[in-house]
């Protein structure tokens, strides 16, 4: 069945199974390899995606269900003050949940651009680190709502 | 110094043209067999090279484990990359420095003394000479094996060393492809595992038909003695497959498991292998106090499940993992597949942070027994989440009972510590089986658990003897080799129990002695400065006056352990709430790890070492069910979550540039787990002696 949606900002047609999950046609049919498989299970959210500015576990949607709508992946977030925010704070070890962590993070100062610590704690409570860098996330986060707040844009 | 004395890294390839060159491109390339596991190794390797040949940093380039192209440096083990990768780097960067001056001062006709180097230019008497390392190069044997007997740099002229430097991984990783599971090569072929849930289970029936439905697509099922792999060119397919797959096989000859041997207890009493070491007994007269320990049997659970790929052309298998050791991966895959060494490379390639010995190795056999039998397609095994949770090697379960005879005083003047574990490292160099070697028509025999030696830093017995001043020490060791499931190395191995055990006690008796544990512990420690300094720091931050009579749900802990008793100290002070559930609200780190390469990393470092221990100390215990490991998931297997991370985590690294550099990755689990125990006892008034700090458990005590 073909599906047509957008990624990125781009055109995106894909002849897939439409219950293939969201994430195996990023990876596999777009390869746009930043939304991660950690558990397929919609429990880790390494896997995590915008589609339509909402967060959602790529994992467990299917693709059919998003034909017409506009998805965003870790890739798109090139320049955005999370990505500095990220590097000055050094907030990550490993990275593997660290592309669906900045998901999230996106889409909560979008909606929030000063959001408080438990705001921030709140919207990244469903993604799991085990390297023990949440601490430094969660600044890199808040660093990132300032620098937005000041228009410091590197 | 003699060759004796060399690092083990260098020793093994003593020829500096094996660890660097000089690239065309002004780059200056280097090769290494440590990697990086999340841990951050490639960056302080990269200054540490750079800092010896006084190079600009971002003229390092860096590969990092490969059987074809790197040196052989073992495992990326037990926090020993900096102390001896990093260590071998540090020499041969000064020995090539030093040849390569030696050789611009002959051509110069100048004495070697009057050439300074800067920004990887050499300068004579401060002057430019218009020539640099690499126009010299080509006129250097860099392939003579170095003696280290070159003198690296003085510590006092470092300029990269000791300042932070951003980690060079972390930009590709927060941008899209970074990991092994990311890779793409051509003719790619997806496999994933049907498990044979024990060795020795005998694959009775296998209902192809069903699995086929289920897959939705084209799919080839492989099956070689009780291996079996499913396999399609679409990776959805592959995975339904795999996903359906264990419902529609029957086994025979499967062992069963009780929910009582999930628990530490269990091990206590079972056959063993037993050693004591330490001081002999019989024990010294006075007031002996005793109290049991424990730590159930937890997980690694990587955030990624492990993933290789492999490729079998033209006689030649080459295999991609996130291993932690490329040349014992190969040795490995040699014996079971039965090849030469020679005819198998092994390229690391970077995975999720392992935290040990994970599921890696194991889908690299995978990958390579798929590819062996379909030889010509790039063969990519994904191990599921649920695989990862029911077949990786666990972090062992242990109890441990602890007596101590004490003086007049209420201090401990013989100590004795019992520890029932099962192995703590079973990899393949150390008697244990690649996971699908024991599936294979021929398969693996049973494996010999072992332990790590004393002079390894042990397994069960890691840092059991207590770092203080007390007159006889001894620790009784039971291995047990018949533990129900595998286990191997986890971050810290026997440390994190052994740590919580001891530095609990030491609380006990300090409160017997009605001395307050810092000042107790101090008083236990003349004599030993690195020690006392860490744990007199941790207290001052963490402002420990302040510290209450407790009882009232609000408590402070303090935990200290120099790692392995030979590696980095750190002392870890817990601040916690406790209502029905823990809740840490502050930690305060203070770590001696000798000469610092990058603050900011060993901070980072410190600080994920502290937010684990916690994790594992409130949260983890794996659970079994009848046929095997039954927390599959993360709602059955919780770790620390955002929401519970506490409000402040301060480190402070002591500054001792004379010291030897150490690594850092482990030497805060054990501290941390003792000080959330040790904190958790002053607030509820209840000293709780079993991890984890569970709610349930909780409410157990709390209802007396």
């Amino acid at each position: 069945m073909r599906i047509d949606f957008t990624v990125n900002g781009t055109a995106a047609q894909v002849a897939v199974d439409p219950t293939t999950p969201l994430l195996d046609v990023l990876r596999n049919e777009l390869d746009l390899k930043g939304a991660r498989y950690g558990c397929g299970l919609e429990q880790c959210g390494a896997c995590m995606v915008l589609v339509d500015n909402e967060p959602v576990f790529a994992c467990g949607r299917e693709v059919g269900t998003i034909a017409g709508r506009h998805v965003a992946t870790v890739e798109s977030l090139a320049g955005h003050p999370l990505h500095q925010a990220f590097l000055d704070e050094q907030a990550g070890q490993c990275g593997y949940c660290l592309a669906g962590i900045l998901i999230s993070a996106k889409a909560l100062l979008d909606r929030t651009p000063s959001p408080t610590r438990a705001e921030v704690v709140a919207a990244l409570d469903k993604h799991l680190c085990r390297c023990g860098t949440q601490y430094r996330i969660i600044r890199a986060v808040e660093r990132a709502a300032a620098l937005l707040a000041h228009g410091e844009v590197r | 110094m003699s060759a004796t004395t060399l690092p083990a890294s260098l020793a093994t390839t003593p020829s500096p043209a094996k660890w660097l060159r000089f690239d065309p491109d002004r780059t200056v390339h280097l090769s290494v067999g440590k990697v990086e596991i999340g841990q951050g190794i490639m960056t302080a390797l990269a200054q540490i090279a750079a800092e010896e040949l006084d190079v600009p940093l971002d003229t390092i380039r860096l590969l990092a484990g490969d059987t074809d192209l790197a040196p052989d440096e073992g495992s990326t083990t037990s926090s020993l990359s900096i102390e001896v990768g990093g260590a071998s780097l540090r020499l041969v960067g000064a020995e090539v420095r030093a040849r390569m001056i030696a050789r611009l001062a002959q051509r110069l006709n100048c004495a070697p003394a009057d050439i300074t180097v800067a920004d990887g230019a050499f300068l004579r008497a401060g002057v430019p000479t218009g020539q640099d390392y690499w126009s010299v190069a080509p006129e250097v044997d860099l392939v003579r094996p170095a003696d280290g007997a070159t003198a690296p740099k003085p510590i006092a002229e470092y300029r990269l060393v000791g300042r932070s430097a951003p980690r060079r991984d972390l930009p590709a990783k927060i941008s899209g492809a970074a990991f092994i599971q990311d890779l793409v090569r051509p003719d790619l072929l997806h496999a994933r595992m049907l498990r044979q849930p024990f060795r020795g289970a005998r694959l009775a029936a296998l209902d192809e038909a069903a699995i086929r439905r289920a897959a939705g697509g084209e799919l080839r099922i492989l099956r070689h003695g009780n291996f079996v792999a499913l396999l399609s060119a679409n990776e959805t397919v592959a995975h339904r497959a795999a996903a359906a797959a264990p419902t529609h096989a029957q086994w025979e000859n499967v062992r069963r498991l009780t929910p009582a041997q999930q628990e530490a207890a269990w091990l206590v009493g079972q056959p063993s292998d037993d050693r004591e070491i330490g001081d002999p007994g019989p024990a010294a007269a006075g007031t002996v106090v005793e109290a049991r320990y424990s730590r159930p049997y937890i997980a690694h659970a990587s955030i990624g499940p492990s993933c290789a790929l492999a490729e079998n052309r033209d006689g030649h298998l080459s295999v991609w993992s996130h291993t932690q050791g490329v040349y014992p991966l190969r040795a490995a895959l040699a014996r079971v597949l039965d090849r030469r060494p020679e005819t198998i490379s092994v390229h690391h390639a970077q995975g999720a942070g392992c935290y040990g010995h994970n599921g890696a190795d194991d889908a690299a056999l995978d990958a390579a027994v798929v590819a062996t039998l379909v030889p010509d397609r790039c063969i990519r095994v994904q191990w599921r989440r649920e695989e990862e949770f029911g077949f990786e090697p666990l972090g062992s379960a242990m109890a441990i009972s602890l007596r101590a005879v004490l003086d007049p005083a209420g201090k401990p003047i013989d100590w004795t510590a019992e520890i029932w574990s099962g192995s703590h490292v079973q990899r393949p160099a150390m008697g244990g089986n690649l996971l699908g070697h024991e599936a294979l028509p021929v398969p693996a025999p049973d494996p010999r658990p072992t332990d790590p030696s004393e002079a390894a830093g042990g397994g069960g017995t890691r840092n059991a003897i207590p770092h203080y001043a007390i007159a006889a020490r001894r620790v009784l060791h039971h291995l047990v080799p018949g533990a129900p499931v595998r286990t191997s190395a986890l971050r810290g191995l026997g440390a994190v129990a052994n740590v919580f055990a001891l530095e609990s006690f030491m609380d006990e008796l300090a409160a017997r002695a009605g001395v307050d544990p810092v000042t107790y512990r101090l008083s236990l420690l003349d004599g030993r400065p690195r020690a006392a300094g860490v744990i007199a720091r941790a207290a001052t931050m963490a402002g420990w006056v302040r510290r209450g009579p407790g009882g009232d749900g609000h408590g402070w802990g303090i935990g200290f352990a120099q790692y392995k008793n030979r590696s980095a100290y750190a002392a870890v002070v817990a601040e916690v709430e406790v209502e029905r559930e823990v809740r840490l609200r502050r930690v305060w780190c203070a770590a001696d790890a000798g000469l610092v390469v990058n603050p900011d990393g060993m901070r980072n470092q410190l600080e994920g070492g502290i937010l684990q221990a916690a994790s594992f100390t409130l949260k983890e215990q794996i659970t079994f069910g009848e046929t095997g490991v039954s927390s599959l998931d993360w709602e059955t297997y919780p770790i620390l979550r955002f929401s519970e991370v506490p409000e402040e985590i301060a480190c402070d690294l002591i500054d001792a540039p004379e010291e030897r550099a150490l690594g850092v990755g482990e030497c805060t689990l054990g501290p941390t787990a003792a000080a959330i125990g040790n904190a958790v006892a002053h607030a509820l008034g209840v000293r709780i002696r079993d991890m984890p700090f569970t709610r349930e458990r909780i409410a157990a005590v709390l209802l007396g």
